[in-house]
């Protein structure tokens, strides 16, 4: 077993005796059910009505009319909140309970915390994601839609996850303040997401695409909408190496204080 | 085995520790003796790579604490001020974690975890979670930790906090055992216990050293007189001044109860006998009497208090620059 494996076996240990997991968990899987309850609503809704129009049976489209949508507000609105949570002890608790000192007189590098930090968190956020595929699975045996966006949508869910949980591990080895860890990483990936909003305000401007492309908002819309980009994929993938290579600087930065 | 050259450590514009050097054998126990701010965490610190030196080069085991901080760590078993313990996790789970991340092979885990548990005398405890066990539990799990990989050297920030006299006496006779195969740095301000189970004491102040020697010879060192307290009966009036005219008393200081008195001889002269005679003779009644000699208190307090510079191993002892009366 390398220091790696080890401390991803003591996260989750640790992770599952605090009630943490349990609390994000359960308002995540609710979330995520109460949002998909109230599309297919609206989804039915909808084909009562085009039913009515047409006087027979409605073609819906359930990629356009729920998936997409659920994707969307579980990117931006549940990750944004819930996913800073997990991540706000991983350095600020072991700041606080000076077991960073054990940590850091073993011999293993700093590289191997952080990864073995972020890779804990990603396999409990890997987990409760998984659960929520019990969604797609039920519509499936009760109508039929393409498996391809809904597929492309649980990767931007994958790799999004990745670039926020990296952004809460960097957050947290900033403080050994819990909260103002979570607040911290909150406010950068909403400061992102702002980014991308400014971008598509400045329009097809040198300046309005660079603002799009840093932003996660757009990269994470063509994977809803099905495509994969090598470009997008990139994008999730060097921003979560970034955010981890500025929390292995910070670690080292302290130790100079 | 250890060697610290003129080592400083700034934090910002404050100064932990200046030009701090000594150096520890193979197999000796050496205590970091200091009030509270004095830099003995910071040494240690440093020592254990946790932090580097502003300044100097600290080595353990011949590497460098900055240039190869993985050997280094390999080679030391290190418990902090306040130890490092995962409350959610057993013993035993929280030692298997430290094993593996030490990089334990199962064989040789599996034998350091049954020789710190039977040490420690965690048997009882192994299955507990942390965060329920008393404050001496607690520690002694610290300390297994720091022994878990029986390394060459250990580095213990005050072991014995916490405990109670008996377990401190345990952990005392613990560390003296591991002396000889093993070389320890701790650091205390329990000065007692730097003379029970070390070989030599470092005194260090306000980021500087002020001694490094012996126990007995620090205080040895530092004694400017022979110190007589004696307790008498009947003291007639101007007694001090009777006693002053003795040969060889230098100084005579008198305590406000009456009676008690504290002389200052000459050093190397025993004035017992003959102060003894001169009281009984003249029939005031000796009810005590008896030397005093500097204990390492005594040392301390003098180092930290005034701060007189370096009393350096093979120094030569000073004249005293000002009388002292001290009881």
């Amino acid at each position: 077993m390398t220091p790696v494996h080890a401390i991803i076996a003591k996260e989750l240990r640790s992770y599952f005796v605090s009630p943490i997991v349990y609390v994000v968990g359960a308002v995540f899987l609710l979330s995520f059910g109460v949002l998909s309850y109230l599309l297919v609503q609206i989804a039915s809704a909808l084909a009562l009505r085009q039913m009515q129009i047409q006087g027979a049976a409605a073609q819906l489209n359930l990629n356009e009319l729920f998936f997409r949508p659920v994707f969307y507000w579980t990117g931006f609105l549940i990750f944004l909140i819930l996913l800073p949570l997990l991540t706000m002890r991983l350095f600020a608790e072991e700041r606080k309970l000076r077991t960073f000192e054990l940590l850091m007189t073993t011999p293993i590098g700093i590289n191997e915390i952080v990864v073995g930090k972020f890779l804990s968190v990603y396999l409990v956020f890997l987990g409760l994601l998984g659960l929520t595929g019990v969604v797609p699975l039920i519509l499936s045996a009760f109508s039929s839609f393409d498996w391809n966006p809904v597929l492309t949508g649980y990767l931007g869910l994958v790799l999004m996850g990745a670039l926020f949980l990296a952004t809460g591990v960097f957050a947290s080895a900033l403080t050994e303040n819990q909260i103002i860890a979570a607040l911290l990483s909150f406010g950068l990936l909403f400061l992102l997401w702002l980014l991308g909003v400014m971008g598509a305000n400045l329009g097809d401007t040198t300046l309005g695409n660079v603002l799009s492309y840093l932003s996660f908002g757009e990269h994470f819309d063509h994977l809803l909408r099905g495509l994969i980009d090598t470009k997008d994929v990139v994008y999730y993938v060097s921003g979560m190496f970034l955010m981890l290579f500025l929390s292995h600087r910070v670690v080292e930065a302290q130790r100079w204080k | 085995m250890i060697e610290v050259q003129n080592v400083t450590k700034r934090y910002g514009d404050l100064t932990a520790i200046e030009r701090v050097t000594f150096s520890v054998n193979k197999g000796e126990v050496l205590a970091f003796l200091g009030p509270n701010g004095a830099g003995k965490t910071t040494t240690m610190r440093i020592l254990t790579c946790f932090m580097p030196a502003t300044e100097g080069v600290a080595r353990v085991a011949g590497y460098d604490c900055f240039e190869q901080p993985l050997e280094v760590k390999r080679r030391i078993g290190y418990l902090p001020e306040t130890p490092p313990l995962y409350h959610e996790l057993t013993v035993q789970e929280y030692l298997t974690f430290v094993g593996r991340l030490r990089g334990m092979s199962t064989e040789n885990f599996r034998s350091g975890l049954d020789r710190v548990v039977e040490r420690l005398s965690l048997g009882e405890v192994r299955h507990r979670s942390i965060g329920n066990l008393s404050r001496g539990y607690q520690q002694r799990v610290g300390l297994a930790q720091a022994l878990l990989h029986n390394p060459p050297v250990l580095i213990l920030d005050e072991p014995t906090v916490g405990l109670d006299p008996k377990q401190i006496i345990e952990i005392r006779e613990l560390i003296k055992s591991l002396a000889g195969s093993h070389t320890v740095i701790l650091s205390t301000h329990i000065l007692p216990e730097a003379t029970a189970v070390c070989q030599r004491v470092v005194i260090i102040n306000a980021g500087r050293i002020v001694a490094v020697d012996r126990p007995d010879r620090l205080s040895a060192r530092l004694r400017r007189s022979e110190k007589i307290s004696l307790r008498v009966k009947a003291p007639p009036a101007g007694l001090a001044e009777r006693f002053r005219a003795l040969p060889g008393v230098q100084s005579v200081f008198e305590p406000t109860d009456t009676g008690a008195f504290l002389l200052e001889c000459e050093l190397g002269r025993d004035l017992r006998d003959e102060i003894a005679r001169f009281v009984v003779e003249n029939g005031w009644g000796l009810l005590e009497l008896k030397t005093i000699s500097m204990t390492l208190e005594d040392v301390f307090l003098h180092l930290t208090q005034h701060e007189e510079g370096m009393v350096g191993e093979g120094e030569e002892a000073r004249t005293p620059s000002k009388e002292q009366s001290r009881v």
